[in-house]
Formats: C-alpha cells, sequence, structure tokens
C-alpha cells in the first residue's frame, strides 16, 4: 500500500463512522466569548470540554502580564531554550514552580507533551524499563517511544498487577521507571498514590507524576496529587502543562534530584524546539500566583464537579469511577456516543468525543471537564439536557 | 524448535479466540491485525494477558516486528527461553 493510500484507508474508516455536515474533531470555534462561551455555527454555545479548570483564560492579572511581555519583549523568542531562547521569564518561572513544589529545581518546556517527551527520554534508555498504566497519555507512550527503554504496561490502577509487573522484572526494577498520572484524562480517577509509592521504595525504582489533569485542581495550594495525599517527597520527578488550570501552553518538570538539569542537555524535546513566548511565560506567571491563592476557585469547581456528577449519575448515565473535573461519560457504541455528543451540541453545549480505540475497554467516551467559572445555572442547563437526551440515546 | 513450541502456540491461540470469536480459524501465518482485525489498543491488551499466562515481560516496543500468529509466539518462546 503507498503512503497516501493508508491515509485514505484512515479517511474511509472515519467517514463510515462519522454524519456527514459536522467536523466533529475541528469543529471551529467562531468567536470566544469568556472562559465559558463561544460561537461555532453561528450560535452561542458553552464550553464544556475544555480543560480550563480555574477558568483563568481570561484573568484581567494574566491578560495583563501577557501584553506587557509582548510590548517589550516581542512576539516570540525565535530561539531554542539552549540558544537564544531562555529569557529571564523563563528562569524566573522556573524558580517560581520549583518554589511552588518546595523543590530543588524545575525546568520549563514548550508544551506538556514535551515535558513528558524530554523527561522520560532524558531519564531512561535502552536497557532500562518503563513500566506505564495502561491508560497513559500519548505523551507518556511516545516519550517512552523515544527513549529506547523497553516499554511494558499494567493494568490501569491495579495495584497487585504492578507488583507482579515489577517482581518479574528481578534486579532491572532498580532501573525502571514507573509512570501514573494525578488524574487520568480519560476517566478522570486518581492514581492510588499511597501504593504505588510503596511499591517503587519495594522495588527500588524511580516514580514519574504526572500531574497534568490535577494541578490547580487537588491540594489546599494546587500543586495536585502530591499535595492531596501529602506524598510529594515520595515522587521523583512531577511533570505537568500550564495548558490546562493555567490556561497557557507549555508544560515542567519539577524535581529534588540535582541530576535534572542534566536534562537540558541531553533532550532532545527541550533542545531542538523554540521555547515558549514571553507571553505565554508572563500570562503563566501570573496564574500560577492566582492558582497558588485560589483556594475558593478549587472549591467553586469541586462544587460544580459534584453538581454534575450526582445528577448524571442519578439519570442514569454509565460514569468513570470518581468524582472529578473530568466526568467521562461511558457508551457501549460509538453510535451513542456521537448522538449524545450531538444532542448536546444542538442543545448549544460543547463537550469531548472519544471514539475506540483512543478510549479504554472498547467504549466510547463523551467527556465532560467541568470549571470553576461555569455557574450554577450552566450546570443546571447541562443536567436539564443530559435528561432530555437520555431516553434517545438509550431507546 | 524447542519442546514447549506447540504448548505457547495453543496457549496464544487460545487468547486470541477471546478477542476474535470461536469460529474464526487462526493458523501461524495468520495476520493479527488484518485478519483478525485485532487493534492496537486490543493488541497491547493482549500482550498484558501474555505476560500473566507465561508469568514474563514482553515489552511492547517488540512488537514492531511481530505481525503474525507465528512472529508473536516466537517472540514468546524466546523471552521465555531466555529466562529459563
Ligand atoms: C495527562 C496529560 N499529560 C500531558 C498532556 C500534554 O499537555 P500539553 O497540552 O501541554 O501538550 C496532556 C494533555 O492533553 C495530558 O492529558
Amino acid at each position: 500500500m503507498s503512503l497516501l493510500d493508508k491515509l485514505d484507508t484512515v479517511a474511509a474508516a472515519r467517514k463510515a463512522l462519522l454524519p456527514e455536515g459536522i467536523d466533529v474533531f475541528g469543529t471551529p470555534i467562531e468567536e470566544v466569548y469568556s472562559s465559558t462561551e463561544a460561537k461555532i455555527g453561528g450560535r452561542r454555545i458553552l464550553f464544556l470540554g475544555t480543560n480550563n479548570y480555574l477558568g483563568l483564560t481570561f484573568a484581567a492579572e494574566c491578560l495583563q502580564a501577557a501584553h506587557a511581555a509582548i510590548d517589550s519583549e516581542g512576539t516570540g523568542t525565535t530561539g531554542s531554550r539552549m540558544a537564544n531562547g531562555s529569557y529571564s521569564g523563563h528562569r524566573a518561572l522556573e524558580r517560581e514552580l520549583a518554589d511552588f513544589y518546595h523543590c530543588q529545581s524545575c525546568i520549563v518546556f514548550t508544551t506538556g507533551y514535551q515535558a513528558n517527551l524530554a523527561t522520560i527520554s532524558g531519564l531512561a534508555g535502552t536497557g532500562d524499563v518503563v513500566l506505564i498504566d495502561g491508560d497513559s497519555h500519548a505523551s507518556i507512550y511516545d516519550g517512552c517511544r523515544l527513549s529506547g527503554a523497553e516499554i511494558i504496561r499494567f493494568r490501569h490502577n491495579d495495584m497487585a498487577d504492578l507488583d507482579k509487573r515489577l517482581r518479574r522484572l528481578g534486579e532491572r526494577s532498580r532501573s525502571t521507571l514507573i509512570i501514573a498520572e494525578g488524574i487520568y484524562s480519560m476517566l478522570g480517577d486518581r492514581a492510588p498514590l499511597a501504593d504505588i509509592v510503596r511499591l517503587k521504595n519495594t522495588y527500588n525504582s524511580i516514580l514519574l507524576l504526572d500531574e497534568a489533569h490535577s494541578l490547580g485542581v487537588l491540594g489546599q495550594t494546587g500543586q495536585g496529587l502530591v499535595e492531596e495525599t501529602g506524598l510529594i517527597s515520595d515522587v521523583d520527578f512531577i511533570t505537568g502543562t500550564f495548558s490546562k488550570s493555567l490556561g497557557g501552553i507549555g508544560g515542567y518538570c519539577a524535581s529534588n534530584h540535582p541530576q535534572l538539569d542534566q536534562l537540558r542537555y541531553v533532550s532532545r524535546p527541550y533542545i531542538f524546539t523554540a521555547s515558549p513566548t514571553p507571553a505565554t511565560i508572563a500570562s503563566t506567571r501570573a496564574a500560577l500566583k492566582l492558582l497558588h491563592d485560589g483556594i475558593e476557585l478549587r472549591q467553586q469547581l469541586w462544587k460544580n464537579v459534584h453538581q454534575l456528577y450526582s445528577r448524571l449519575h442519578k439519570l442514569g448515565y454509565q460514569l468513570g469511577p470518581e468524582p472529578s473535573p473530568v466526568i467521562a461519560i461511558l457508551l457501549d457504541t460509538p453510535q451513542q456516543a456521537l448522538m449524545l455528543w450531538k444532542g448536546l451540541l444542538e442543545h448549544g453545549i460543547y463537550v469531548n468525543l472519544i471514539l475506540p480505540p483512543a478510549a479504554p475497554d472498547g467504549k466510547s467516551l463523551v467527556r465532560c471537564s467541568v470549571s470553576a467559572v461555569h455557574t450554577s445555572e450552566q450546570m443546571d442547563y447541562v443536567g436539564q439536557s443530559f435528561a432530555e437526551l437520555r431516553d434517545s440515546i438509550f431507546q | 524448535m524447542a519442546s514447549d513450541y506447540p504448548e505457547i502456540l495453543q496457549k496464544l491461540c487460545h487468547h486470541l479466540k477471546q478477542l476474535t470469536g470461536p469460529d474464526v480459524e487462526i493458523l501461524p501465518q495468520t495476520d493479527l491485525i488484518n485478519q483478525l482485525a485485532i487493534d492496537s489498543v486490543k493488541l497491547l491488551n493482549l500482550i498484558m494477558e501474555i505476560e500473566d499466562e507465561f508469568d514474563i515481560s514482553v515489552p511492547i516496543n517488540a512488537l514492531a516486528d511481530v505481525q503474525t500468529v507465528q512472529e508473536l509466539a516466537n517472540l514468546i518462546h524466546q523471552i521465555k527461553s531466555a529466562k529459563q
């Protein structure tokens, strides 16, 4: 099959599954009104699929900082972190993130995707083992592939399974990197961190925790699962992203291991790409302060989470195992998921659609993300819309 | 080929039938993805079952060279023999 024929096969498979007339995976947003509302297809719609957990994308402090940085430092750095692209702002943000975690050092990357690629491929290499949760994000899989280490998966959040796989490795568990996520992006459940830490200590492995979805969401100051569980000193490396609760784009890795700094010299995703723009760094620094002090935002976020999760549960929808800002509705067939997604859009609600094989266990998902700045009325309207759609989905 | 090879093949076919249904014919040269329609995620999950069945670690990187049932059986055999 030629290179282009292969893409035609992909297009045919997508066409067979998806309806004509709407671009499910590329819906254009015509105008953005606020952190929660936009214009799509000429209509006002509610965002319920963004990862804007604290609603900071229009925070006055962040806008102001970004405007000032553009005016004083220009639109882009046009250089990599290694050459021309490390401004004092990048360094300051690294310091502030290290202080935020009360740890020794932090490296800022251009995206969260690259933070995982850079950290995993910098830490592990040929002959080492990476032991990853089966539901890991694509950036973790890709980082593992880039590393050249042997990739072994354990069953999602199954600690007996992780134990078994570590035991099988024998002495090699000492050169093994275990990877988990604070909150999983598919089902919204937390990693059982205390058990993972116990196992990594028993087998003398190294632990990396991706807090992409838990930063700003869990813990008193928003550090994530490490703070909620009080286990920060047992996690070797924390990665995360600016593209969710911080409302920007970029990523980081924080650690108490002094070796972290060496990633700057060996990690290709750090070296061979341009650094984040001055505006991005400035808005992220402002957002990090708001996130740290955002106890009320977190309270509001969790209030919204519980309101929607319990409403959907009462309506009989099958949900991810625990309430979290990622609320996944599990459906048996792609057709049902598509119908629900489309029905919600017709009600003016824009959510995420995840079809097999991207969704776990052959299920299809309609995934909602809740924000602190969703109003109680908006949450009510969402619940009402799910109620109206239920019977047509499950008939 | 060592004596436990037929047993590996037989156990592997048993696991494959759970994915394809009992009526599908599975031969050593059967292509996992194109003929049995086992998608990438199903294949990854199958590997976890195989690891447990044979008490071995099968790095998913090794799957890059695996297309047929026989190639997968060979891989299992190779890892199993290296362990003993
Ligand atoms: C768990 C996880 N890690 C990393 C990333 C990548 O983050 P970014 O959007 O900054 O590339 C994501 C984003 O989707 C994610 O869900």
